[in-house]
């Protein structure tokens, strides 16, 4: 076509697509404009009645609406509430926002250890190592054939098997194993450590900057300046020459055993343990294999020409082709994220208090069924939609890197 | 689209759908009623699986008390106590089945409370197991009281009114404690006995039948002597359908009457020609009892010679757990099961 | 085995698996690189890393092993006595925490495979899973892919509705509360599978549709809804909510409904497979279409969706595998399918000690049915991209 010499006649055809709509079935939109209008209709026609009925059946069976029931004292007991909770006083809304937060809890640590296991792991079924990438490759395959619940209930059952708080095993000096959890100290946050926490996000910025300096150099040179040395100095020595300055307050809350429990120190609950290992552990056998094909998708050649300008097999894999493989990567890895996150929801059957468990305890006690579970879609909508909206960013930031 | 998930709908429906209840006709001037004529079934609400109230066996056979109250009503209406159809509801859909239609009768070892009276749009047709809230905990843990649980964790399941009561008992008594909250009665009982929690806290019989299920090593654990709360079990039928209320009600109080006067399944047949007047109007000889309720004269009969008095159906289910009768025998033994006078 | 060998003679050189890995087997001649002593050193200690790694797994792997076979074979109970109350459990107590009690098991497996269906009609459950299983079979034969298999697949359902429900053909009738076990699972995953599979072509196509706006904002609408929140709220929904919205006194059995949460879910998922095939197709496909003045249907029909499906069968068993697993949450509304039937089989007091033995015997059968499964999709797919880069 192009270059060709155009017909004015034809253009002029082209150029006259307003053709005005028939109300006549041969004509494709007005065809398209009836089947839009049928499917609407049919559709708010069928809504329109469950409403009706929905409304008929509240009213006969006296379920109040609304969410006026968030703002009632909820009196549901909670073991692990990251904000301030008495079931005395706390209304339905703050434990409502209590389960969020846990179910947030259990989908950020979770995403972050199934990156880091997933990717061990898919590295390990490409090992050289007969004995690894065999272990890897029935791992993965055993963990995806099994329902998550049943993997769930098993983890929460070995949890359990560790041993009571009299005979709990210290790890470090501080730091015990139980089957109450794993309890830590904390350490007196005093306003040196926020300092000190200043200084450090300081240095990153500075550290951000020197690489991004170096790069430039590097361009310029091809020899690349040395970025530990000043990464050390900016992210360690900065923030604890502010901290020592500030006079070095230290003051650990270590764990004591007493009574039935442990006093003191900070815990992690074996609900928490159990569901986070389990879906990590579920959810690291397809990010394994979704790292494995992203690697395996990087063309040989790539391997080959980073070999022949010498560089080193490690900076071969972590500057040639896992960057590359990222960009394979990310779509799949989100949903996995996702996935994650969705499957948290499973908590309930081992006694998490997330946002689910806490939602159906309220519209048990309360009978609101519609607003409880409308309030969890939304919730569950939300997290979803931020985590996608967050890859999506982020994928289209590593696409930009490609010319 | 949307004409194929209609299509799909009704073709899957066809079958499956359990039709509309609201027939009437002649009958006997309540739908529920007639609903499990006309269908030859009563369906029944039951829990998915709690041991002794009602749980299916190796054969798939649903047994405990909850299921032969079910079987005793169907054999009350139906004159056949095989004629149930059991459907397990978890805590969360169990008021839903029941306002929905989709069960006749809940016997699911529910609670009576004022709430769920009166905000459900359901009623209590009496009490087949007056329960309260106990404490197990595990005889080294050297606690004598439940007073002394200061700080304890406790196992307790979510959505119940357990949850409700502890929370009450411990802030009444200014004390402190951790839940850990689990869905299902087999995890709880398996966290408790691996010390995840201190305090296993359910109804007390549950927790004494769980105890003797320990065998040997029962004495390791300790029931505390605090009830914390009482909770009575009963049948529940939504409101508005007196009649079968009064069925339901009325065929619980059949057995227990069956168990006062001596009359059992196995001897029922040996008064038919009885003097006693209780006896024969429980009989269906006189008085036309059922006509009264709407049913068959022979309803008492039928359900007592099929399924069994209270007592049958206590032994049968809840005495082999190691449960003790306790407050759940009858008036005239120290307890509270009291029947009205049937006449 | 094919998964074997492609691990072995993987086209990435080793340096993939471990950076510190030098690239020996390249590096030497080939004569050293055969017979078994050679294989061992390439594959177990080709670096002192590696080497590391082999004598510290294997430590653990063979710990692990005796460990599970003193406890799952030696010291592991067979059967109890019957005593007068039921089985004696008493030989499984002792053995507790040294040996598995599979007497569990002896007892329980045909509640645990079968459910609450009668005990004398459970040999229609029976034929209801090899049926089933027999159907996967004939479906994976590629000889059998032409219009007959629809045919073949009413057939069986129809069947298997029959062998279920009964009440004709001089079965007895058993109504639908009383299903459970596999053939709940099976059920519930095939169905939703067979019904969600139309419905996700449909939602694919009016999702891909420029001429519908309305249609495909719906459909974007729905599959973004279902995909963003878990299967356990729609079973909730299914379970608390929807009896709420039909009129006084109808009701709707909940298997269907927990079977429509499922379909619904399904079909959301398989509509973005579908897209996937449906966009994987050449555009010269659809012009070609065009120009040879097909209508919108019998370009979707002849051409487009023939060249589509069959790309997508292998994400598409996947995404079966995903329902089968998905059907164990129906537990939560208090339908017996496989898994909630090991679990009401552990609530029986005598046996409640024992759930790692009904765990690990669940865990086998579905590991059986979705890895067979999985293998099979692999296998597919492996076929599918050979043929085309021919």
């Amino acid at each position: 076509m192009s270059g060709a010499v155009v017909d004015p006649r034809l253009h002029a055809a082209r150029a006259a697509p307003k053709r005005r709509m028939r109300l006549s079935w041969s004509d494709p939109k007005f065809r398209a404009i009836v089947w839009q209008v049928l499917v609407v209709g049919i559709l708010a026609a069928i809504v329109a009645y469950l409403v009706h009925n929905t409304n008929k059946n509240l009213a006969a069976r006296h379920i109040a609406t609304g969410f006026a029931f968030l703002a009632r004292t909820a009196g549901i007991p909670i073991g692990e509430h990251a904000i301030e909770y008495d079931p005395a006083t706390s209304t339905y809304g703050d434990a409502l926002i209590i389960g969020i937060i846990n179910t947030l809890k259990v989908a950020i640590v979770g995403v972050v250890l199934t990156t880091i296991w997933g990717t061990l792991l898919g590295i390990a079924r490409l090992s050289k190592n007969w004995l690894l990438s065999r272990a890897a490759y029935l791992y993965v395959e055993i963990l995806r054939d099994i329902p998550l619940l049943l993997q769930l209930l098993f983890w929460y059952g070995l949890v359990q098997t560790l041993p009571s708080v009299r005979d709990a095993f210290a790890v470090l000096p501080g730091v015990f194993f139980s089957n109450r959890g794993i309890k830590v100290p904390l350490f007196d946050w005093e306003p040196a450590h926020s300092w000190a926490l200043a200084a450090f996000l300081v240095g990153l910025i500075g550290v951000i900057a020197w690489s991004s300096v170096a790069s430039k150099r590097q361009a310029e040179t091809g020899v690349r300046p040395k970025t530990w040395p000043v990464a050390l100095g900016l992210l360690v020595a900065f923030p604890l020459f502010v901290w020592a300055v500030l006079g070095a307050p230290f003051q650990l809350d270590m764990p004591i055993k007493g009574g039935f429990n442990f006093r003191g120190g900070g815990t992690i609950s074996p609900e928490y343990c159990a569901l986070t290992l389990g879906l990590v552990v579920y959810t690291a056998a397809y990010i394994a294999e979704i790292v494995r094909s992203g690697i395996q998708a990087v063309p040989q050649g790539q391997w080959e020409a980073a070999g022949a300008l010498g560089l080193r097999p490690g900076a071969v894999l972590r500057q040639i082709v896992l960057p590359q493989a990222l960009r394979v990567v990310i779509p799949p890895m989100t949903s996995q994220f996702l996935n994650l996150t969705k499957n948290s929801s499973l908590a309930v059957a081992i006694g998490y208090q997330d946002v689910v468990s806490i939602d159906q305890t309220t519209l048990n006690q309360t009978g609101q069924a519609i607003e409880g579970i409308a309030l969890l879609m939304a919730v569950f909508l939300v997290i979803s939609l931020s985590i996608s909206l967050f890859m999506n960013w982020y994928n289209a930031r590593i696409a930009l890197v490609e010319r | 689209m949307k004409a194929f998930k209609a299509v799909g709908a009704i073709a899957l429906a066809a079958g499956l759908v359990a039709g509309a209840a609201g027939a009437q006709a002649q009958g006997t001037g309540s739908a529920t009623i007639d609903a499990i004529k006309a269908r030859g079934l009563l369906v029944c609400g039951v829990s998915t699986g709690v041991a002794g109230f009602s749980l299916a066996d190796s054969q798939g056979v649903i047994k405990g008390i909850d299921a032969d109250g079910c079987r005793t009503v169907a054999a009350a209406i139906l004159g056949d106590a095989t004629k149930v159809r059991f459907v397990p509801t978890t805590t969360i859909n169990r008021f839903t089945a029941l306002q929905s239609g989709e069960i006749d009768v809940l016997i699911r070892e529910t609670t009576w409370t004022l709430g769920r009276e009166a905000s459900l749009g359901l009623e209590f047709a009496g009490v087949n197991y007056y329960d309260g809230t106990g404490f197990l905990v595990k005889t080294a843990a050297n606690v004598k009281s439940a007073k002394d649980l200061d700080g304890a964790t406790v196992c307790v399941q979510p959505g119940t009114s357990t949850e409700l009561a502890i929370s009450d008992y411990f802030r009444n008594n200014k004390l402190k404690f951790t839940p850990v909250n689990i869905q299902d009665q087999n995890e709880i009982q398996g966290a408790f006995l691996s010390g995840r929690c201190d305090a296993y806290s359910t109804d007390s019989s549950a927790l004494a039948g769980f105890r003797f299920q320990q065998g040997a090593k029962a004495t390791d654990l300790v029931l505390l002597p605090e009830i914390i709360s009482k909770e009575p079990l009963g049948p529940m039928v939504r409101k508005g359908d007196d009649k079968f209320f009064d069925v339901v009600k009325w065929t619980q109080y059949a057995t227990l009457t069956a168990e006062e006067d001596g009359v059992t399944s196995k001897n029922i047949d040996t008064f038919a020609s009885t003097t006693n007047p209780e006896i024969r109007r429980l009989m269906g000889l006189e008085g036309d009892m059922g006509k009264a309720l709407g049913i068959d004269n022979k309803w008492a009969y039928n359900a007592i010679k099929q399924v069994g008095n209270f007592g049958e159906i206590w032994d049968r289910n809840i005495t082999v757990m190691g449960v003790p009768r306790g407050i759940n025998n009858l008036w005239n033994k120290g307890g509270l099961q009291y029947a009205p006078p049937i006449r | 085995m094919s998964e074997l060998a492609t691990t072995n003679i993987d086209p990435v050189p080793a340096t993939a698996g471990n950076a510190a890995i030098p690239n020996t087997s390249r590096a030497r001649p080939p004569a050293t690189v055969h017979g078994p002593v050679a294989w061992v050193k390439t594959n177990l200690f080709g670096s002192w890393l590696s080497s590391l790694a082999t004598i510290v797994f294997g430590i653990l792997l063979i710990r692990w092993a005796i460990g599970f076979f003193d406890w799952a074979i030696l010291h592991a109970v067979w059967s109890v006595p019957e005593g007068a109350n039921g089985p004696d459990v008493s030989a499984c107590r002792d053995a507790k925490g040294v040996g598995a009690c599979w007497a569990v098991i002896g007892e329980k497996y045909r509640f645990i495979l079968f459910g609450r269906f009668p005990y004398d009609l459970q040999w229609r459950t029976a034929l209801v899973i090899v049926l089933f299983i027999a159907l996967y079979a004939v479906s994976a034969w590629r000889r059998f892919w032409r219009k007959e298999l629809l045919l073949v697949w009413v057939a069986t359902l129809v069947v298997i509705g029959v062998l279920m429900w009964g009440g004709i053909l001089g079965l007895e009738f058993v109504p639908q509360d009383q299903w459970g076990g596999l053939p709940l699972t099976l059920i519930l995953a095939t169905f939703g599978l067979a019904f969600a599979f139309p419905l996700s072509v449909l939602v694919a196509l009016g999702r891909r549709s420029t001429k519908l706006p309305a249609v495909k904002a719906l459909c974007v609408l729905y599959v973004e809804l279902i995909r963003g929140v878990p299967l356990i709220t729609l079973l909730f929904m299914a379970s608390v909510m929807f009896p709420l919205f039909l009129p006084e006194g109808v009701n709707i059995d909940k298997l269907l409904r927990a079977q429509v949460a499922i379909i619904l879910f399904a079909g959301a998922y398989l509509a973005e497979v579908v897209r996937g095939g449906l966009q994987s197709l050449p555009k010269g496909q659809y012009e070609a279409a065009d120009a040879l003045g097909l209508s919108y249907w019998k370009k979707t029909g002849f051409i487009v969706l023939p060249q589509a499906l069959r790309l997508v069968i292998p994400p598409l068993v996947n995404t079966f595998i995903g329902f089968f697993k998905d059907t164990s949450l129906v537990l939560i509304i208090g339908l017996f399918d496989l898994l909630s039937a090991g679990k009401i089989a552990i609530s029986e007091p005598a046996w409640a000690a024992y759930s790692t033995e009904v765990y690990l015997v669940l865990a086998a059968i579905y590991f059986v049915f979705c890895y067979t499964m999985a293998r099979y999709s692999r296998g597919l797919e492996r076929e599918f991209s050979r043929a085309r880069n021919r």
